[in-house]
This record gives C-alpha cells, structure tokens and sequence, in this order.
C-alpha cells in the first residue's frame, strides 16, 4: 500500500514539479522557436508515457501485492496486445521524429541571403570576423597566427583586407537578418552557445563548423562555452548584442578591418628598417 | 516442432560428466586469491568494482559539495574540479558498472544458472581478474602521480586531454590510457569466457530459448562489448602516441597559449566516432545486463513468469544490433557532415521501441501477479522509474534538433545519470540483495535493506529530476560553479545545494549497504538453498554457497523454461528448470 | 567509419544467420521435457569457437584500424609514402609460415611426428624471420627520415605493423608451446600425436591464417592498392 502511494507522489511530484518550475528555458531570441515546439511535442509525449506507466505500476503494486493465498495469474504472452503497444509506441516516436527531422532540416540549410560572421575560439576568450564592404572573408591559415594577427588572416588574399576583426569585445548582429556563423577554433574544442539563440554548434581545430540563425529579439545576449576546454571553461564568456539595422551600422563604422588593423604594425616593422 | 523427450532421461554415469580437466584447487592461496573457480572470480571482481565505486562516490561527493556551495571545499579549484568529474565518469562507467555486471554478475551467474561446472577457459578467466585488478591500480596511481589524475573529462576530446595546461596533462591522461588498455586486455579474456560458457557449457535440456534473461542480457552485452570495446583500444593507443611521441593521428595544428604546436592535420572528429563507436554501445553493455535481472527479479519476487519472453529476448537482440549504428548521435554539435542527423536521429529514436517494449513487459509481468515487496522487488520498481525517466528523456537528446540546445548542459547530466546511472546501480542492490542469500547462505538484513532503498531510490530520483531543469535554462555542464552566469537566477543556487545534500545523504545511506553486508555475513537469518522459491538453477545446487565443480556428482538436467511460476494446476507456485515432468498416466 | 561499419554488418549477418538456427521462434512454456543433447564443454569444438570469438574481436580491432587510415587518409596533409621493398619478403614469409602449419596440421592428423616437428620448426623460424623483416622495414624507413611523428602515413605505418606484429608475437609464445609438447611427446607412443597436441597445432594454424589475412588487407592498405575502395566506402557515406 505504502509503495504504491509513494510511486504514485513520484509521478504527482513530477509533473507538479514540471508545472511550477521557475526554472525554464530562456525567452527565445532567434527563429528557432522550432525547437522549442518539438521540445513541447516530445514533453507531452514523454511525460503522458512516464505518468501512465508509473501509475499503472503503482495501481498493479497496489492490487496484486501479496496476501495470504493469493497466486498470480499465468499467461506467457499476449501478441496482440504487444503489437498494439509496439505500433502504440511506434506512432509516438514517430509523432516526436518528423517534426524534428523537418526542424533538422532548416536548421542545416542555410538560407541564401544570409550574411556570414566568423567566431574564433582560443583558450579561453572569443575572437569575431565580419565581412568587410565586399561581403566576403578572407582564407586564413592557422599558420599565420601572430601577435598581430591574431585570427591567421591571409595577408596576400585581397578579401581579408577590409574583414572587421573585433577582439575582447561584444559581436553585434542586425536584427531579422539571417546570418551564417562560420566557427573556427585555435587550440581545442569549444562552442559558441547563446541560450537564447538555442542553435549552437562545436567549433574543431582543423576544420570551420557552422550553423546559422536569424535573430528575432534585440538585446543583449551573454555567450557560454559549452564544450570542455580545460580550466578555464566556466569562464570564457562572450556576449552578442542584437541591434537593428541603423545601430547596427553605426557600430560597424566605428570597428577596425585587418588593412587598418596591421597598418601600424608595418609602419613599425619599416621604421625599424 | 523439435523431438521433446517425455519423462527423465538415464543420468550419466559421473565419470563421463565429470569434466577430467576441472581444475582443483590445492592451497588456501589457489583456492581463495589465485582461484581459477568462477564464483571466487566473481566475488574478487565485485569486492574490486564495488570498492573502486566508493571511490567514485567520494569523488562525486566533493564535485556535489563545490557545486552547492561554491568556494566551501577550499582545496577545489577548476583544475581539481575537472579531476574529479574525469575520474568518477571514468570509474562509475567502465571500472565499477561493466566490471561489476560481466565480471561479477557474468561470472557468478553464467555457470550456476546454465547448470555447467565451470567456465571453459578457467586460467584465462583468472587472468581477466587479474589483470582488470592492475587496471584499477594503475588507475588509482593516476591520483599520487606529479600533475595528479587525468581532468579532461571522461570523454577525453582531443586535442584538450593531452595540451599543456590541461590537469593531468603530466602523467594522469598517460596513467588513465594505459589502464584502459590493460582493462580492455582483462575483459576481453574474461568476455571469450562469457560467450563459449554460454554457446558450449550449457546444461543438457538448457536450450537458448530457456536461458533466463539474466544470461541473454550478459550474452548480448559481453558480445557488444567484445566488439566496441576494440575501439577504445585503438583509440586510447593513438592518443597515447600522440601524446608520447608526438604523432598527428587527433592533434590538428594549433596554437596554444600563443605558442605553435608541432602537431598537424589531425582529425579531433576521428577520435570523437571511435570513441562513441566504443561508447555507445558502453551504455547498452551496461543496460543488457540490468535489462535481463530486472526481468527474472520482477518475474521471481512477482511469481508470475515474464510476459512476453520471446520479445523479451527479440528485443534484447534488436538493441544490441541497433547499438551499433546510434554512436554519431551523441556527435550532432560536433560539425559532422550534416546529413548524419537524419539517420542518427532516425536510428536513435528506432531504438526507443524494442526498448519500450522491455518496459511494458515488466509492468505487465506486475499485471495480476502475486506481488511480494520484498528488497530485490523494490530495487527492481525503483529500477522501472527512473529507467522511464531516463531513457524518455533520452528522446530528448536523440532527436537530432531537440539536442542542439540540450547538448552539453546539466540535462544531459541528468539523463545520463538517471539512465546509466541510477538505474543499472539500483539493479545492481537488487541483484546483491537476492543473490547473496545464495553466496553465502545467509539472508541480508530486510529492515536495514529497506532503509537503504528508500534513500537511495527517493534521494537520487530527488538529485536527477530537477536537474534536468537547470539544463533546461542552458546551463552548460562542466561548469565547476554556475553563480556568474547572466541567465541563471539566483534560485538556482538554492537548488543546486538541495541536489547537493540530497546526493550526501543518498552517499550516506551507501554506508548503511555495506554495514548490511558485513554484519549479515555472520549475523543474517540462514537463508536455505532456495529462500526466494525460485525457478533457476542457481537456486537448486546441492550445497549452498556452492560447493566447487556446483553440481556434485551429476549435472543438471533442463526440463523447462525458467518462468515456470503460478503454473494452473502444479501444487507449488514454481517448477525449477530441473524438476522433471510429471509421467503422463494413460 | 565505412570499413568498421561493414564489418560489424558482417558479425549482424552471421548473428542472424546463427541465431535463425536457435529456434527463437519456440514457445519455451509450452515444451516441458528434455530438448536435445548437451554440449560437450571439453571438446575440441569448444577451443575452436574461444579461438574464433578471439579473432572476431581482433577482426574488429583491425576493421577499426583500417576506419581510422581511411579516415586521417582523407585529411590534406596526409603525403602517401614509399614503402620499403623489404615488405614483399616479409610478406612471403608470412604466407610460408602459413604453409608450414598447413603441413603441421596435415602431419599431425595422420599421425607423422617427424614431419609434425619440423613443419613446427619451419613456422616459427619463418615467423621469427617475419617480424625481423618487419623491424627492417621500420629501420630502412626510419632512415630514410621517416620517425613516427613526421608523417600521418609513417604513423600509421608503424602502428599497424606493431600491432599485427604484437598479435604475431602472442601466437608465437603458443607455438612454442605446441612446439614443446610436441618435441617431448615419445615417439614410441599409440596413437602417436596425443589428441590434445593435434588441437593445439589446429588452433595455431588457424591463428596464423588469420595472421596471414590480415596482414594481406594492411600490406594491399599500405601499398595504396585498396585507395579506389576506401574512396567508394568514403562515398557510400557522404
């Protein structure tokens, strides 16, 4: 008797719980509120399988505990109620799968207006690329890596020279614009993570990883790491700030390209020629 | 329809049944330390793993104490903190589950419940003990090395695990390698044991399709195992190379703290597939093993037999086969070739039905039996919740889109923990408190087994559940303290030190199991040969704890499945598997 | 992961194959009653089938050996090397080892312990030689300026080559054994070659075939003869 109510108060519990939790996802920033919707299709799916088969075991402890004289019924098996379960449960996989696989597909076809933004990753700070006027970035090569370079922008490739390069600072994104996030890292696995934006994506040394959004709420976001990258790991923040198109522009004047950026450096360079 | 021989069969004379090359043991030091008897092994591997497991509960303890109370352990720093979490993933997952499963569970179970003497491989299956031992030391060695124990997470990513300023770049990650290695060579000896056991030392009448579900779930799993755990092999001996002798087999090029490395052109993602190719089935390999005991716990202490025994074993195999080609699932931020997704996602969630279907059976086996709440019985209810829980989350994160958000956050702490974690532990007491009756002739205390599994039931159920909830808000995992995230609200914190006490008291309550076993081992009610009534041939030896060889003079004979409970007409409410049909009259 | 991926298809379909002839369809409850005779745990079938379950896990070791090559293969700074004539020797080698516990195995079943003991002999020398071969190769290329860290492919090279070479090894601490045994068995007795020692060099053999076949797949992998293959597994993926 006693564990039958306690089996049941762990479903009552649950769901209780699940109701009036202040903890919850964060207000949505970006168009991926479509995953917040097959999130709610599989909560409903899930959770209506977790009460009913908790509850069904908490009433079958209930009424079939032992009691004196008490033998248990005898039957091997019930095909016809295990393929109804089975096709039961296969439809409700299904019901949780397509609307992901759909989802799944916007989210890895990026739409052909969007513009492109580079996130650098290195123990343990952000480092961000925008294009310049020509709307393209430039090759980089992890070789190329300097004090002065910090990003292993191809000096020789023309369309890195007018690429904006902001280090230890924000990222601003124009608002309703998609943009295409190319990530890149330069020592170890990390990952870009907005919570409001819900995409995300690990950035592998070696390669450029991707995924893309287009934000729908301006603000300013904060920037986890979401990928162990040693000791630093809890601390490497960024931050994103969602602006329209006007303020948006206003801060890409005031931001530096890579030409400007290594301008001084080569005046160094000759005067000490 | 195959010839079943009605009536009893002439028993072999016992100089033909007794196998000449039984091993014997001579001395106290080959009988109880160098023993080559399955049930020494297995008791030596379940002392091993489950003293190891108290080492990994110390270490979550302090991880807990630093992340409900920032600051309180002074000694724990990141560097620490990463330690810990590396060292406790490692240990619970591979050191203390499967060893306590295949090699403890495997061992003891295989033999006695398939009516067979021995192993076949008796010195080999030594070995495994063995060297599975020196595994664990050098393992434990990671700790007293300069740099102290590996912290690149149990997963190990590279490059991460083996840069400079990673902990334990020094020594631990080399320690923790070549442990790894050395387990693989240990399990693999003890799994060919397993798996000829099963195919050649069956009982006469044992057919597979009368096998309990104990021994399919460790068959299918020590089969899953002694194909992926190759993986880790090659992955744990590369990374070592890169690590000793700077090849580029994972290491890219790259610059750390501002200082190019010699490495190039590795491929981080080649590490990730064959550690998952590995590691997927690890969580499988882990789950068999409890899948088949909860099914022959709830069967005995319900006395009724498992519904549905052939899905039940359908569905073992589908898993199996299926475990096989999920891996990437766990990759879908990892930047791999973006149509992967469907078929992963489609794989991953496949599997949720044969899964599914275990879950039904077992509450329909509850379904009109005869309900006995004994300990075993209740680890086994505690079992079907949280395994619900977790594994319904898991369709969360197998969803390839659902993941994006939820990956790498404490949800997934959550359901990993809940699924593989909790779930096959609490089968694993379940287990210990039905067989140990049959290991040493004694019964554990019923009021303190009890206590033990309200605890731990009602207190890890309390640590995973709201869990989930901080990952939810997009709290990443491996964060040693979550206070200074801008999203996080400072309720949070409370909840955080409730998940912590909680996880202290359920610690706590480990230590009143292991009171349990000690005190029961001298002070537990007599048990007799059969105190649960049950049906398996472990439970019908002629001595108890088992003598050596287990049978005495003759071998067991198999007349009937092992569900033989409630029968309509039989006078006892079980038939064990070796009771002989009654001669049909007329 | 194509060629892993393939072979785990390959155990699937033998599983199957098997376990279709388990009569998993049975209904277990309804036959009471002995079913069929007992397997013998001490035959010589039991050997066979722990030495099988052996090769299969070192057959997944390889396949996933062969996964990683293909797959670091891809990758742009990988420069394909020249690899050591020495090669085609140590190949031949092995192959004769082969034959040389065919003979074995051929000598021992129709009871001849003369030629038993030198095909024995024969095998191991030329395993011996084998592996010597095979240090030659990692001299010739260390040489020729390739250390393991210097390039993917020499990496690799040396990882295959001593990991089939630790396989070698460990067969050749067995073969000794059989050797032993099969030296001190007095040739006076009836039937000459005791049943034990017939397994023992049936199990060699068979390992040494293994040995052999696989060695075959990483010389063809290292010759860069199987390149178009991998391209096609690489394709069926991506």
């Amino acid at each position: 008797m006693g564990v039958a109510i306690v089996l049941a108060l762990v479903v009552i519990g649950s769901v209780v719980f699940h109701f009036l939790s202040p903890w919850w996802w964060t207000p949505i920033a970006s168009n991926w509120g479509y995953i917040d919707d097959t999130m709610i299709i599989t909560f409903w799916i899930t959770g209506a399988v977790f009460t009913a088969v908790v509850l069904f075991m908490a009433y079958c402890v209930f009424r079939f505990r032992h009691r004196e004289g008490r033998r248990a019924a005898y039957e091997p098996e019930n095909k016809r109620l295990e393929w109804w379960l089975a096709i039961g449960t296969g439809i409700g996989v299904a019901a949780m799968l397509a609307p992901g696989l759909v989802v799944w597909h916007r989210f890895v076809t990026v739409p052909k207006d969007a513009t492109v933004a580079e996130i650098v990753g290195q123990q343990w700070q952000w480092a961000y690329r925008l294009p310049g006027a020509d709307g393209h970035i430039g090759a980089t090569d992890i070789a190329l890596v300097t004090a002065d370079n910090p990003l292993g922008i191809d000096p020789k490739d023309p369309r890195g020279q007018d690429d904006i390069v902001i280090q230890g600072d924000q990222l601003h994104l124009q608002l309703g614009k998609p943009v295409k996030l190319l990530l890149r890292s330069l020592d170890v696995v990390h990952d870009f993570y907005v919570p409001e934006f819900r995409a995300k994506m690990d950035m592998i040394p070696g390669t450029v990883t991707y995924y893309w959004l287009t934000p729908t709420r301006a603000g300013t976001f904060e920037a986890l790491c979401s990928e162990l990258c040693s000791t630093g790991h809890t601390f490497m923040r960024g931050g994103v700030v969602v602006e329209p198109e006007s303020q948006y522009r206003d801060w890409l004047q005031q931001q530096k390209t890579f030409a400007q950026l290594q301008s001084p450096a080569r005046t160094q360079a000759k005067n000490q020629e | 329809m195959v010839d079943v021989m009605h009536g009893v069969p002439e028993p072999r004379p016992a100089a033909e049944t007794e196998d000449v090359e039984l091993y014997h043991p001579h001395s106290w030091i080959t009988k109880y330390v160098f023993s080559q008897d399955a049930k020494v092994i297995a008791i030596q591997y379940s002392l091993t793993a489950l003293a190891i497991g108290l080492v990994a509960l110390v270490l979550s303890w302090l991880m807990r104490l630093q992340l409900g109370f920032p600051g309180l352990v002074s000694f724990i720093d990141p560097e620490r903190y990463y330690q810990l979490i590396t060292m406790h993933g490692m240990i619970m997952v591979i050191y203390l589950l499967t060893a306590l499963f295949l090699g403890g569970f495997g061992n003891y179970l295989i033999p006695l419940m398939l009516g067979a003497r021995d192993m076949v491989f008796p010195y080999v299956n030594m070995l495994s003990y063995w060297i599975y031992l020196l595994a664990v030391l050098v393992l434990v060695s990671g700790f007293l090395v300069p740099g102290g124990a590996a912290g690149a997470g149990w997963t190990l990513y590279p490059p991460q695990a083996i840069l400079a300023n990673t902990p334990g770049q020094q020594w631990g990650i080399i320690v923790l390698l070549v442990s790894l290695i050395l387990f693989i060579i240990g399990f693999t000896m003890g799994g060919l044991n397993y798996v000829v056991t099963v195919l050649q030392g069956r009982a006469r009448g044992m057919t597979l399709m009368r096998m309990p579900l104990t021994i399919w779930g460790i068959f299918t799993a020590t089969v899953m195992a002694l194909l992926a755990f190759p993986a880790l092999f090659v992955a744990a001996v590369m990374m070592l190379l890169d690590r000793l002798l700077g090849t580029s087999f994972f290491m890219p090029a790259i610059i750390a703290m501002g200082e190019p490395l010699a490495y190039k052109g590795g491929s981080p993602i080649l590490f990730q597939h064959l550690f998952w190719f590995f590691g997927h089935p690890e969580v499988y390999i882990v789950a068999l093993p409890a899948f088949g005991i909860v099914s022959d716990l709830i069967s005995t202490h319900a006395r009724k037999n498992i519904f549905g025994y052939r899905m039940m074993v359908w569905a073992l195999i589908a898993i199996g086969a299926l475990s096989f080609v999920v891996w990437a699932h766990h990759m879908y931020v990892s930047g791999m070739y973006p149509a992967f997704g469907f078929f992963f996602a489609t794989t991953t969630l496949i599997i949720a039905i044969p899964t599914a279907i275990k879950v039904y059976n077992w509450v329909l086996t509850l379904w009109q039996g005869d309900i006995h709440l004994t300990v075993p019985m209740l680890f086994a209810l505690g079992f079907i919740v949280t395994f619900v829980n977790g594994g319904l989350t898991g369709l969360f994160l197998g969803n390839v889109v659902v993941d994006v958000p939820l990956s790498d956050t404490m949800f997934v702490v959550a359901h990993f923990h809940m699924v593989m974690g909790v779930a096959p532990i609490l089968v694993i007491f379940g287990a210990i408190y039905h067989w140990y009756p049959k290991v040493t002739g004694r019964m554990l205390h019923d009021g303190l087994g009890k206590l033990h599994f309200w605890v731990t039931f009602l207190g890890a159920y309390a640590i995973f559940f709201p869990m989930h909830y901080i990952g939810l808000m997009g709290v990443p995992r491996r964060y040693h303290e979550i206070g200074g995230i801008a999203l996080v609200p400072p309720s949070a914190a409370t909840l955080n030190e409730f998940i912590t006490v909680a996880a202290l008291i359920v610690g706590t309550a480990q230590l009143v199991f292991l009171f349990n076993l000690v005190w029961s081992l001298g002070h537990g009610q007599p048990a007799g040969g059969n105190p649960w009534r049950a049906t398996t041939l472990e439970w019908q030896t002629p001595h108890t704890p088992p003598a050596h060889g287990n049978w005495g003079e003759t071998l067991p004979v198999v007349y009937r499945w092992p569900y033989d409970y409630s029968v309509p007409g039989a006078a006892e409410d079980f038939l064990p598997q070796n009771q002989p049909p009654v001669p049909r009259t007329g | 992961m194509g060629v892993a991926l393939i072979f785990i298809v390959i155990v699937a379909a033998f599983s199957g194959w098997w376990l279709s002839r388990q009569r998993l369809t049975a209904k277990p409850w309804l036959e009471v009653g002995v079913i069929g005779d007992a397997p013998e745990p001490a035959s010589p079938m039991t050997a066979k089938l722990g030495l099988g379950t052996f090769l299969v896990v070192a057959s997944s070791l390889f396949a996933l050996l062969v996964s990683a090559y293909a797959m670091r293969m891809s990758v742009a700074d990988w420069r394909a090397l020249r690899m050591p004539t020495v090669l085609w020797f140590s190949t031949g080698l092995l192959i004769l080892a082969s034959i040389a516990l065919h003979m074995a195995v051929i000598a021992a079943r129709s009871d001849e312990p003369g030629p038993l003991r030198s095909s024995l002999l024969a095998a191991g020398v030329c395993s011996l030689a084998f592996l010597s071969t095979q240090a030659l190769a990692w001299r010739e290329l260390a040489n020729s300026g390739h250390f393991t860290a210097s390039n993917p492919a020499s990496a690799f090279f040396y990882l295959v080559t001593a990991i089939h070479g630790a396989h070698v090894l460990g067969g050749l601490a067995a073969l000794c054994r059989t050797s032993v045994k099969a030296f001190a068995t007095p040739k006076n007795l009836v039937p000459t070659i005791p049943r034990e020692l017939t397994l023992s060099v049936e199990l060699c053999a068979i390992y040494w075939h293994f040995l052999l076949l696989v060695w075959l797949v990483l010389f063809s992998l290292l010759m860069r003869w199987t390149d178009d293959f991998i391209e096609i597994c690489r394709g069926l993926l991506t």
